[in-house]
């Protein structure tokens, strides 16, 4: 073989070894500033950015119109400015005016309209009057945007006007302006409009006046274009002046104010709807449902659903302050240090869409987020790691006590239940055999046993539907479940599996087996099969084992699930609830008799059918009075009825517990209220420091595969020369 | 050539057709326009007036394939397959069912998708042939024999565990690169580290083996035989002879994924965060968005179709002798 | 006891009959029968086959399944019988109890202490915190430093016996087969090794776990044995199931042409042309609603289970069905146009006829070749499709499933390695042995078809 073909073939060979450790060595030579793992983008100069993430999908809806859904909240209540708000630090949660001058005055109407003593028989109308502040204002927006005429810049005619418009950011101009109580009523009105689908209308208009009837007048009218609300009264929304609105609602409804503190009663501007009804606009994502406009702290600059959405300080954000005060504690835990500053502190948000538990949970412990989450705090799986909740508290993890990590547990107004369905032929029933059956499958199932090994301890088991924090809510002897629990050393304690045995025997299933015809015990409990894994349905396997009782369960979607609580095709259920306001009257309602699907006809709550006629009065009554030790006391009874007739067969207050990097400051938790990142604080430059010093990468193995792979190579050139000169010289042996 | 694949474009209307008609059957024999409505419409205070204005609004309010009602050709036109489906057909998506327009989510997702796709596509086919190439030259000698079973070896590894084991070693444990994302600002190469290095390493044991066999049975041609028989040296035959015929059938082979490229991986965006057209799909599959579903199919038949014709052309290429007529 | 037969476990029992009767069918061939030894010529080919038939039986074993009485209750009026809701299998039994030792959550392997800390009382009422003693693992241990030397002393005793088994079945073996060509001693070493590692694995689960517990406590090892059934009935059922429609179509389309091929290439152009993931998804959606709304048909929840598996298995093979479908026509096309097949039909014999006599006869090796190459793409498919939730229903043990549980357990400190490492393990070496014994099958059936391309 010649020279010159040996060298063709080892240059190849080269070729193909140096190809494969060029990806190393561009590796290896990245050297730089900042961490080669960092995931983020380079934040704009000057510019605090807070990171945060949209886990595990992006919001679906962001029109406060439409919206439903806390991971949506998260990023509406931070644009937005509803009418109230609550206090950021008080404890139980408290009402403050958000965007009002002060909490709405409440006058009380009979038949006639003539304003009558809150007390009389006679009110049949409830009138809410809202007095605006004065400093409200719109962020910069192209829809306020008018030209030198002084008419809107941004009206086109056709769809072809308005092609180069990809994104809100693309428009050159924008405008601003105040903030009117018309945007208000617009919003209220929006609700109303069929054919936005909002979730509010069927509610709302039993209690609105007029509202129904605005409803169904604004359906018989022709829409091809936009249709300005505005020209369509309804009876029950009043414009006083410039900055005061009334509303009118039907009869009494105290709990109406806690509506005014969510995001379906933000101000829309009628000119905000009109430019996002251009024509075309729809087809390239220019809607309200993407692109929020509102008087919030903060505006959206950017809305990638598909990996990030990006807000940033409104400049035109009233006045406001951090509070003086707080609950008691608060000053000791360090959250009144900002106390009376002006906010919001960070000048931009990050929320970067991410769907695996892992890489958010990898990626708080680089320090790349600031918080371990938003919404859903991932108390199962990889958090777990963290912390060890106990019943005397809250054990962090010595690896992170050596990071500085803070921690808000919080526990949300809400609960999660397997309920009966009292409507069963086996276990449903108000007959006290029924009561025992249900009572021992209460004693069985060990909630605290199920949280400490599922929910690593993040939840509280409930004797009551109402869960702390919220009014009616009883701690200690007061509020304990009789039938499940003894009262023993100042500590509520879990009755015997024994008790429990010996329950069913006068049930008439001694071991779990029919008294009469010796067949066994098969409870069936349906689920969502996405909600629940198999190492669970096992566990619930074994402690209804442990009194002989046999468990199948029934996994559908969530569909065929929402199906069969209609029909009341269902024995044991499983739901959860979480509230929309700190009142009792939004847990009791799940136990409501007219509110069971089967009595309605209806999406009814009380999917448990339950039906008392003492539970239905004494809720009547509740409902309707104002807070105080009289209904308390109503509360009370109804609570003990629930006790009584062992509707649920276990239930628990989901706890949430996040983490903060060392970095975030004023990290308390508000289980209602997601309107808290103007409160939030971000020393960016100790942020700087820990993440160069958390990533320091471990390169050893780039060298060790680059020797491998030369070590591999190597010695098959050195083989292949070898045995290549012997094949060249043998024709001349 | 030309008049050949005009043909072959028509042919795929019928196709498209029945894509069409299954991806719609299978859809709705589990989902009534209903539970599209509930489960767009979230988890309280859902109302049949609700429903319905959902329906209405988002065009379910149709019969699914038949319509009795209407008169004349209007039995299947005013059906919602009908109205759905000719639309595809002039390539307009429409609106997910959450209400985002689909040909712009597509057309933004088909990058990161594409940027993942074909290095791993490039280096892995480049990877693959350098591997057998080494491994071809010492056919038949015991280092062959074992690497071939270490080829068996990665093959019969889960894909999972190679993106498990990629994600936890890489980037968390040796900090190398970011543990998940993507975005085009700033270093995108970071992002594509991790996806191409699993993509090729998982790729390696079927790849390399299967391109040692074509070489070897190149190797074992009439051709081969006379060169050697002409005193050409191994690695003239190797080089000139055996590698440029062996690209033959690799190239006509791989061409059929070329399209599908477009199209991402399901496993590596989903876990990697990359928000790319493979996530996309498992997403909606997930939250049953029909309207996404409806369009990725169409569009990934579509692409598998024209890889079909691209294989065709690719093969008349390789072969002269062949026509396409 | 009352037998329970399941459907899949009817299918595999029949495949199994099936493929006996085929094999003693084959024998009458020569030609095939010289392509097998060439086959098992190889120390691998016995290796690999042995190892697969252990997978095979293990799944066979654990495809017989029975519901245990329930005592009978005093006083109850008829006598009736009632049976537990549990179904057991025969394997169940033979591990010894192995899946029903459950701990409180994690632990590692061969641990004596729980992976989690708990609170708990010291004998004076005062609660404190520490890992606590597994219920099942290292009780007879008066030293918890005893625990080194009696795992040795318990792992030796294991081996011996283990030893004494397999020299009974490998002994009998050599009686018989003692005058055969075929390299044996490779397979009965294989035998040894399973043998010794099985009675080993019973015996020392019985104090200890050995591949640790997940986080409902269960046991690792246990739960990766049960994969066995999910993944080898995952991999044969499947292609049996497309088998009849592929090869049906295939042939009717290359042997009768016209109109009938283009329906045929129509179907499966239009099929293979929908990404797979989403017909599989779709599909077996379509499934589950079926099934829950039809909860009569179902007397236990594992029933349930398996009419979602069944669907799986049908649904992967509708998917993979065009390439095998195509394969076959093409070879039909080419034999059809062989002399004696024109002879056979000038002679006027029947269509009937010549496909049965001449056609099919000489499909067989692409068949074999397909089911032994799908095999392991089937088990792996299996752990992807889980990850995605369309995969085998949860209350099944399967391997995806475990993976897709134990996703998130590597970002635990210290990791949490066992649940994944056995899962893992089992699936890598099913499929490394199929992956090596189709290769062996390909080498000696591959009549230089285009099949090869179908591998990759």
């Amino acid at each position: 073989m010649t020279v010159n073909q040996t060298k063709f073939y080892m240059t190849s060979v080269h070729r193909c070894v140096r190809s494969l450790l060029i990806p190393l060595l561009l590796t290896a030579a990245a050297c730089g500033e900042p961490p080669w793992n960092d995931p983020h983008p380079p934040s704009p100069d000057g510019l605090v950015t807070y990171q945060s993430v949209m886990s595990p999908a992006p919001p679906k809806h962001l029109d406060p119109a439409l919206s439903y859904a806390s991971d949506e909240s998260l990023l509406i209540m931070q644009l937005y400015e509803p009418p109230l708000d609550y206090h950021f630090l008080k404890r139980p949660y408290e009402l403050i005016p958000g965007a009002l001058a002060s909490l709405p005055q409440v006058s009380y109407l009979d038949a006639q309209r003539q304003e009558v003593d809150e007390g009389s028989a006679s009110v049949a109308f409830t009138r809410y009057t809202l007095r605006l502040r004065d400093d409200l204002h719109y962020q910069p927006h192209p829809a306020f945007a008018l030209d030198d005429a002084g008419q809107p810049r941004y009206l086109f005619g056709n769809a072809d006007e308005g092609t180069r418009y990809r994104q809100i950011p693309d428009f050159p101009h924008t405008g601003d302006r105040p903030v009117y109580a018309n945007d208000y009523a617009y919003a209220i009105k929006r609700l109303a409009d069929p054919l936005n689908a909002s979730p509010m209308l069927g509610f709302m208009s039993q209690y609105i006046v007029g509202m129904k009837a605005f409803s169904e007048r604004i359906a018989t009218l022709p829409r091809d274009a936009w249709l300005n609300l505005d020209d369509y009264p309804m009876e029950g929304l009043a414009i006083l002046d410039e900055r005061t609105l009334s509303i009118t609602i039907t009869g009494r409804y105290p709990q109406f104010v806690f509506w005014l503190a969510m995001p379906f009663f933000s101000p829309i501007a009628p000119e905000v709807d009109r430019f996002y009804h251009n024509p075309g606009f729809a087809g390239r994502n220019l809607t309200l449902d993407w692109w929020p406009v509102g008087s919030g702290p903060f505006m959206m600059v950017k809305n990638d659903p598909n990996s990030e959405i990006v807000l940033q300080r409104n400049p035109n954000y009233r006045k406001a302050f951090f509070p003086d005060e707080g609950a008691p504690g608060d000053h000791e835990a360090g959250y009144l240090e900002d106390a009376g500053k002006p906010i919001p502190f960070v000048d931009r948000a990050v929320y970067r869409l991410e769907k695996s538990g892992l890489s958010l949970w990898t990626k708080f412990l680089q320090g790349y987020y600031d918080r371990s989450g938003e919404v859903h705090s991932n108390t199962t799986g990889v958090f777990d790691q963290a912390f060890v909740v106990r019943a005397d508290g809250v054990e962090m993890s010595p690896e992170m006590l050596g990071r500085d990590i803070t921690m808000s547990p919080d526990v949300q107004p809400g609960v999660y239940y397997y309920g009966f369905n009292m409507r069963d032929p086996v276990v449903g029933g108000y007959t006290e055999d029924r009561r025992k059956l249900r009572q021992a499958l209460q004693i069985a199932f060990l909630t605290e046993e199920y949280l400490n090994v599922f929910y690593k301890g993040n939840g509280i088991a409930a004797h009551s539907p109402i869960p702390p924090g919220i009014p009616g809510y009883l701690s200690g002897e007061a509020g304990m479940n009789p039938s499940v629990y003894d009262w023993v050393d100042g500590a509520a304690r879990r009755k015997s599996i024994d008790y429990a045995r010996q329950l069913l025997v006068e049930a008439g299933y001694p071991n779990g087996r029919d008294a009469r015809t010796g067949e066994p015990l098969k409870i069936f409990i349906d689920v969502q099969s996405q909600a629940i894994g198999s190492t669970s349905m096992n566990w619930i396997d074994r402690v209804f084992a442990d009194i002989g009782v046999q468990v199948e369960f029934r996994p559908a979607d969530f569909n065929r699930t929402r199906e069969k609580l209609l029909t009341g095709n269902t024995q044991i259920f499983s739901h959860g609830w979480l509230a929309d306001y700190p009142d009792p009257e939004n847990f009791l309602f799940l136990l409501y008799g007219p509110e069971s699907p089967l009595v309605c006809a209806c999406d009814g709550a009380n999917n448990s059918n339950y039906a008392s006629e003492e539970y239905d009065e004494l809720f009547r009554k509740m409902r309707v009075m104002r807070p105080g030790p009289e209904r308390d006391e109503l509360v009370a009874r109804m609570v003990e009825l629930y006790q009584r007739d062992a509707v649920w067969l276990y239930a628990f207050f989901p706890k949430e517990i996040f983490l903060n990097n060392s970095w975030v400051h004023n990290n308390k938790r508000h289980g209602i209220s997601k309107a808290t990142l103007r409160y939030t604080r971000v020393d960016a430059a100790e942020r700087e420091r820990k993440q160069k010093l958390w990533n320091q990468p471990i390169t050893w193995p780039l060298f060790v595969t680059a020797i491998v792979l030369i070590s591999v190579v190597l010695p098959g050139i050195i083989a292949y020369r070898r045995r290549q000169n012997a094949t060249a010289r043998d024709p001349q042996r | 050539m030309l008049a050949y694949i005009i043909r072959r474009l028509f042919y795929a209307i019928p196709i498209l057709i029945g894509v069409n008609l299954l991806t719609f059957t299978l859809f709705f024999v589990v989902n009534s326009p209903e539970d599209m409505a509930v489960s767009q419409l979230g988890q309280k205070y859902v109302t049949p007036a609700a429903i319905q204005a959902w329906k209405q609004k988002n065009g379910y309010d149709l019969p699914l394939f038949f319509n009795a009602a209407a008169a004349g050709s209007g039995v299947v036109t005013d059906t919602i397959f009908f109205s759905k489906s000719l639309r595809l057909f002039a390539f307009d998506f429409g609106r997910s069912e959450s209400g985002r327009d689909i040909t712009s989510d597509v057309s933004t997702r088909m990058w990161p998708s594409l940027a993942v796709a074909l290095p791993t596509f490039l280096i892995g086919i480049w990877v693959n042939i350098c591997v057998a190439l080494l491994v071809v030259m010492f056919h038949a000698t015991r280092l062959d024999r074992w690497t071939v079973l270490v080829f068996v070896a990665l093959m019969s590894i889960s894909y999972l565990f190679y993106i498990i084991g990629g994600q936890f070693l890489v980037a968390k444990t040796w900090k190398l690169v970011p543990i998940s994302g993507f975005h085009i600002e700033g270093q995108v190469w970071k992002f594509l580290i991790l996806p191409v290095l699993v993509g090729v390493v998982a790729g390696i044991g079927s790849g390399a083996r299967w391109y040692r066999t074509l070489f070897l049975e190149e190797a074992n041609q009439d051709y081969v035989r006379t060169a050697r028989a002409k005193g050409a040296s191994e690695l003239r035959v190797l080089f000139r002879h055996i590698l440029p015929n062996a690209l033959i059938p690799i190239l006509t082979g791989v061409v059929v994924i070329i399209p599908s490229l477009f199209m991402g991986g399901l496993l590596i965006e989903s876990f990697l965060g990359i928000p790319g057209l493979g996530s996309y799909m498992l997403d909606a599959i997930n939250a049953q968005d029909f309207a996404i579903v409806r369009s990725m199919v169409f569009i990934g038949s579509i692409l598998y179709i024209v890889g079909l014709i691209l294989t065709d052309i690719s093969y008349t290429w390789a072969d002269p002798r062949l026509r396409l007529d | 006891m009352k037998p329970l037969l399941l459907w899949s476990d009817m299918l595999i029992y029949l495949l199994v009959l099936a493929l006996c009767l085929f094999f003693l069918r084959l024998r009458s061939d020569p030609q095939i029968r010289d392509h097998w030894r060439q086959v098992f010529s190889t120390r691998l080919g016995m290796v690999t086959f042995t190892v697969i038939l252990v997978y095979v039986g293990i799944a066979l074993l654990d495809s017989l399944h029975f519901r245990k009485a329930l005592d009978p209750v005093a006083g109850s009026p008829r006598g009736e019988i009632f049976y537990d809701n549990t179904v057991t299998s025969v394997l169940d039994v033979m591990l010894g109890g192995m899946g029903e030792r459950f701990e409180r959550t994690y632990s590692a392997p061969f641990a004596l202490k729980s992976f989690e800390k708990q609170d708990m009382k010291d004998d004076n009422g005062a609660a404190f915190r520490d890992f606590p003693l597994l219920e099942h693992a290292g009780r007879h241990l008066a030293q918890p430093e005893d625990r080194g030397s009696d795992i040795l002393t318990k792992s030796a005793r294991a081996l011996l016996w283990g030893l004494l088994a397999a020299a009974v079945v490998v002994g009998l073996q050599w009686y018989l087969l003692r005058s055969s060509s075929l390299p044996w001693y490779a397979s009965w070493m294989t035998q040894a090794v399973v043998i010794c590692l099985g009675v080993w694995l019973v015996s020392i689960s019985r104090y200890y776990h050995v591949l640790g517990t997940d986080l409902g406590g269960a046991d690792v090892a246990f739960q990766s044995i049960k994969g066995v059934r999910t993944g080898v009935l995952l991999g044969t059922l499947a292609t049996l199931i497309m088998l009849p429609i592929a090869v049906t179509l295939g042939v009717m389309a290359g042997y009768f042409k016209g109109w009938v091929d283009d329906v045929v290439q129509y179907l499966y152009t239009t099929l293979s042309s929908i990404p797979g993931i989403l017909l599989i998804a779709a599909s077996v959606l379509l499934f589950q609603v079926y099934i829950d709304l039809h909860p009569d048909f179902f007397a236990v929840g594992l029933q349930k289970a398996d009419a979602r598996f069944i669907a799986l298995c049908f649904i992967l093979g509708v998917t993979s069905w065009s390439s095998l479908c195509r394969l076959i026509r093409a070879e039909t096309l080419k034999i059809s146009q062989l002399g004696y097949v024109q002879a056979a039909h000038a002679f006027g014999v029947s269509h009937t006829r010549i496909l049965l006599r001449h056609i099919l006869p000489n499909l067989v090796h692409i068949i074999l070749i397909t089911l032994v190459l799908d095999f392991s793409g089937l088990v792996l498919a299996e752990a992807v499709l889980s990850y995605i939730g369309v995969g085998i229903d949860p209350t099944m043990g399967s391997w995806g499933n475990m993976i897709n549980g134990a996703r998130s357990e590597l970002s635990r400190e210290p990791v949490v390695w066992w649940t994944l490492s056995g899962a893992f393990f089992f699936m890598f070496v099913l499929v490394l042995a199929a992956n090596l014994f189709s290769d062996l099958v390909r080498d000696a059936f591959d009549p230089r078809t285009g099949i090869r391309r179908s591998a990759t």
